[in-house]
Order: structure tokens, then C-alpha cells, then sequence
């Protein structure tokens, strides 16, 4: 009974065999995770800054943009940017189409983190920044942020590990990241055992991921 | 009181908020080393009034000079002109994520430009100033609130205004610590800063104060020194006022 589990899950000469492969889509994954946070958190960054100066026409992009890639699930920006867009003579790789596609809903996700982390700054701290000659910009970069951002920490951790996980989600368009590896090794050797290799570089990935966040939360906690 | 120029020079300001007329007309001129006091009930216009003058709100209409600057004049750089303008809060403002020096030496170091050695040189002279120079490293939730105001004050003083704003500095203030923020104002007053207080701090006002005004519905009611405005106001109003808050 036992045996048979061990052969079916951990089976070592085909989890020899295809070790390299799932160590390939390690490294893979790691790339997109960290572009996707990269890219998702300095835009959304950016968006938020740019909200800050309330030009009416511009926020109403910005939120209708925001609402949409919010609303809309991951996989189907993948599927549309690498499907779809080649019929309007848009071409990307699987890896670009998926890193874009995170990238851009974490930038949504953060964009309306941060955005809430300045509203929640008093209107006190403009003023007293602006009572000292400091300009919106130095007031923002200084005064501003460094507290919104500390608001932000938790929420922000958390959608930033939710996001870095949908990078598996480019096995459908077969980014070779680890699941694609797990999964074509699965269907190569009619044997299971891929997958638990994969599981496992998921878990030596993600737990350090989910570890660091509340690290993070813990060190920007308010000294109260 | 003295002839010589006014530091700040209020003329005519009006204000509105939609359609609420909150300033009508105010004249104000307030002359090197004077402090003038600003009573008046509430709404009447007294925050409107200071904030107008370092533009944290904008002006109707009127005139404002700062050591003869107009401040509402096209192209005029108004952080140049509010680093001459010190402003002190209600509730202090200090910025939770910075330590008391932090505070104090942020504008120093990124608006003056200033290094961060000679902007703590500057800072901690400002702290010493408000008794504060050991809290230098304590971050504003670690201190009372007495010590907070005291830190914004010299967060104010670091930059070396012309003249301090203050609107209603103590009233935040538990009743014991109010005393220590006196204090510094008094010192402050002794060694020729002008300032324009708005306070309820009338026993502050007897022994301090150049001059009081009485603020009401967005016009100055009537002005005078001290012993005038409290024992023998013309105004059965300020009368009233004065006695509905000495209880
Ligand atoms: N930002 C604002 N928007 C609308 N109304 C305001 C604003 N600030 C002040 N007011 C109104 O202006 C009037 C004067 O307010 P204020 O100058 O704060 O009076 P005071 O400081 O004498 O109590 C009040 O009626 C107040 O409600
Ligand atoms: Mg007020």
C-alpha cells in the first residue's frame, strides 16, 4: 500500500530524470516573480504619485484602467495578450505576455494600495510640510509616502505573494516555469512523481516569500 | 507701537468657502517684535485668517505682504515666502515617522539644501531653544504632548522666520502641559520674534500681548492693547465673549 504510494508520488529514478527540468522552471519562475514585483510595484507606485495631483481627466483613466485589470482574471490577459494580440500585429513571447499581464494587475492592486495609503496620511502633514517651504513633490517624497507606505506594508505583502503565485499560470501558454515542467514531466513519464517535485519548489520558493512578508509587516509596524 | 516697516501686511482680505463669506475685509499689520493676539468666537474667521497668510488657503481678494512681498502677486515663489512664515498647529503636526531632530531639520536639509551636519547644528540649537535639546532622538510618540508642540515650534524656528503663526497652540494640550508651551512662547517673545497668536490663553494675552483683536464673523470687531480690550471693551459683544469663557 505504502510502497505503491512512495512508487506513484516518489518515485526517485523519474524524479531523477526530471529534476533538471523542474530546477530549469525554478529559475524561470523566480525571473517572472521578480519582474512581476519589480515592474507591478514600481508602476503602481507611479500611478498612485500621479493620482496624488488630481487632474480630473487623468484619475478618471487611471481608475477606469485600475477597475478593469482588478475585475479581470490573470489568465485571461495572458490568454488575450498572446492569443489575441498577434491578430492586431502585437507579438510578444509567452514569458513577456505573462509577466505583462501580472505586472499590470499587481500595478492595479498596488496603485490602489498606495493611493489609499495617502488618503489616510492627515491633511495636517501636507500642511505642515507645505508651512515649511517644502514643495508637493518633496512633501509627497518625504513626509508623505514614507507613512503612507508604512500603512501599506500588510495589504501590499500580501497581494504581492498572491500575484507572484499566478506566475503559474503561464503554463498554459507554456512559459517553462514549474508547473509547465511538473506537468509536461508528468505526461511524459505517466508518472506523478514530477509534480510532487514541483510542489516541493513551490513551498522552498514561496515560504522564504510568505516568511520575508512578515518580516516585513513586523519591521514597518508603527512604534506606538 | 513702533514706526518702523510691518512684517505682515494684511489688506482688505476676503474669503469664501462656496458661498460662505468667512474674511470680509480684514486689515491687519503686524510690526518687528510685536506680538498681536487673536481672540473671537468660533467660526469667526481666526484660522482662516493666519492660513491665508502663508497661502495654505488661498485668498479671495486683498492684499498680502510679507516683509513687503506680495504673496498673491504672479510668479511670486511661495515656498521662499512660507519659509519666512513659520506656522505652528492646533495639533502639532509633527511627522509620526521622523525623530524630533528629523523634524526639525527635514525642511533645513531639503529646502535650504542644507547638509545634514549643519542642519543638525541648526536643529538642535532650535531644540535647545524650546528645552528640548536632549529629546533630540525621540520620536514624536514618545513624547507628551506638551513636547510635541515644543518640538514644532522649533521645527517652526529652525528655518529663521521673519515671523510665527500661531493657531490655537495649546488647546490640544492637557491643562498641566500648557504651561511649558507658554513659556517658550514668552521666551520667544523676550528675545523679538514677532508673532500673531490665536488663543484662548487670556491671562497669556495680559502679560504678553502688544496688542489683542477681537475677531467676529470674519471682520476685525475691535482692537486695542491688553488692559483696554479685556476691562473696557467698546463692544458689549467682546463682553460677553470674554466673560462666556472665563468660567
Ligand atoms: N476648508 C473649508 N471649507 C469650508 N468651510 C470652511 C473651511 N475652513 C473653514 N471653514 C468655515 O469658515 C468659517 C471660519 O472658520 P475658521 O477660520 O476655522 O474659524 P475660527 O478659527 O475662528 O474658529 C467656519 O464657518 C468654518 O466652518
Ligand atoms: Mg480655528
Amino acid at each position: 500500500m505504502f510502497a505503491r504510494f512512495a512508487d506513484t508520488f516518489f518515485n526517485l529514478e523519474v524524479m531523477q530524470q526530471y529534476l533538471p527540468k523542474i530546477i530549469e522552471g525554478f529559475f524561470v519562475t523566480v525571473q517572472l516573480a521578480v519582474a512581476v514585483v519589480a515592474a507591478g510595484l514600481t508602476t503602481g507606485l507611479v500611478l498612485a504619485v500621479v493620482r496624488a495631483f488630481r487632474v480630473r481627466l487623468l484619475n478618471f483613466f487611471i481608475v477606469i484602467a485600475v477597475d478593469m485589470l482588478r475585475a479581470l482574471q490573470p489568465l485571461v490577459i495572458i490568454i488575450a495578450f498572446y492569443f489575441a494580440l498577434p491578430n492586431v500585429g502585437v507579438r510578444m513571447s509567452a514569458f513577456v505576455a505573462t509577466w505583462l499581464a501580472l505586472a499590470l494587475v499587481l500595478a492595479a492592486f498596488a496603485e490602489e494600495i498606495f493611493w489609499a495609503g495617502i488618503l489616510a496620511v492627515p491633511k495636517g502633514q501636507w500642511e505642515a510640510a507645505r508651512s515649511t517651504g517644502l514643495g508637493f513633490l518633496a512633501t509627497l517624497r518625504y513626509v508623505v509616502l514614507p507613512q503612507a507606505v508604512r500603512i501599506t506594508i500588510p495589504p501590499l505583502t500580501n497581494r504581492t505573494i498572491a500575484i507572484t503565485k499566478g506566475t503559474a499560470l503561464g503554463a498554459v501558454v507554456a512559459v517553462g516555469e514549474i508547473l509547465y515542467q511538473a506537468q509536461s514531466g508528468y505526461s511524459f513519464s505517466y508518472n506523478p512523481s514530477p509534480l510532487t517535485l514541483g510542489a516541493l519548489a513551490y513551498l522552498v520558493l514561496f515560504v522564504p516569500v510568505v516568511w520575508f512578508g512578515r518580516w516585513v509587516e513586523t519591521r514597518f509596524a508603527w512604534k506606538r | 507701537m513702533n514706526d518702523s516697516k510691518p512684517i505682515l501686511s494684511v489688506r482688505g482680505l476676503h474669503k469664501s468657502f462656496g458661498a460662505l463669506e468667512v474674511l470680509k475685509g480684514v486689515d491687519l499689520d503686524v510690526r518687528p517684535r510685536e506680538l498681536v493676539f487673536v481672540i473671537g468666537p468660533s467660526g469667526s474667521g481666526k484660522s482662516t485668517l493666519l492660513r491665508c497668510c502663508n497661502r495654505l488657503e488661498e485668498p479671495g481678494s486683498g492684499s498680502i505682504r510679507v516683509e513687503g512681498v506680495d504673496i498673491m502677486a504672479p510668479g511670486v515663489n511661495i515656498n521662499a515666502v512660507r519659509r519666512r512664515i513659520g506656522m505652528v498647529f492646533q495639533q502639532f503636526n509633527l511627522y509620526p515617522h521622523l525623530d524630533a531632530l528629523g523634524n526639525v531639520t527635514l525642511a533645513l536639509r531639503k529646502v535650504e539644501g542644507k547638509t545634514r551636519a549643519v542642519a543638525e547644528t541648526i536643529g538642535r540649537g532650535a531644540l535647545a531653544r524650546v528645552g528640548l535639546a536632549e529629546k533630540a532622538a525621540a520620536y514624536p510618540n514618545e513624547l507628551s504632548g506638551g513636547q510635541q508642540q515644543r518640538v514644532a515650534i522649533a521645527r517652526a524656528l529652525a528655518l529663521e522666520p521673519a515671523i510665527l503663526l500661531f493657531d490655537e497652540p495649546t488647546s490640544a494640550l492637557d491643562p498641566e502641559l500648557v504651561g511649558s508651551v507658554l513659556n517658550v512662547m514668552r521666551e520667544l517673545r523676550e528675545s523679538g520674534m514677532t508673532m500673531v497668536v490665536v488663543s484662548h490663553e487670556m491671562r497669556f494675552a495680559r502679560s504678553a500681548a502688544d496688542r489683542v483683536i477681537f475677531m467676529d464673523h470674519g471682520a476685525i470687531l475691535e482692537q486695542g492693547l491688553p488692559e483696554k480690550l479685556f476691562n473696557a471693551p467698546d463692544h458689549p459683544r467682546i463682553r460677553d465673549f470674554l466673560a462666556s469663557i472665563e468660567h
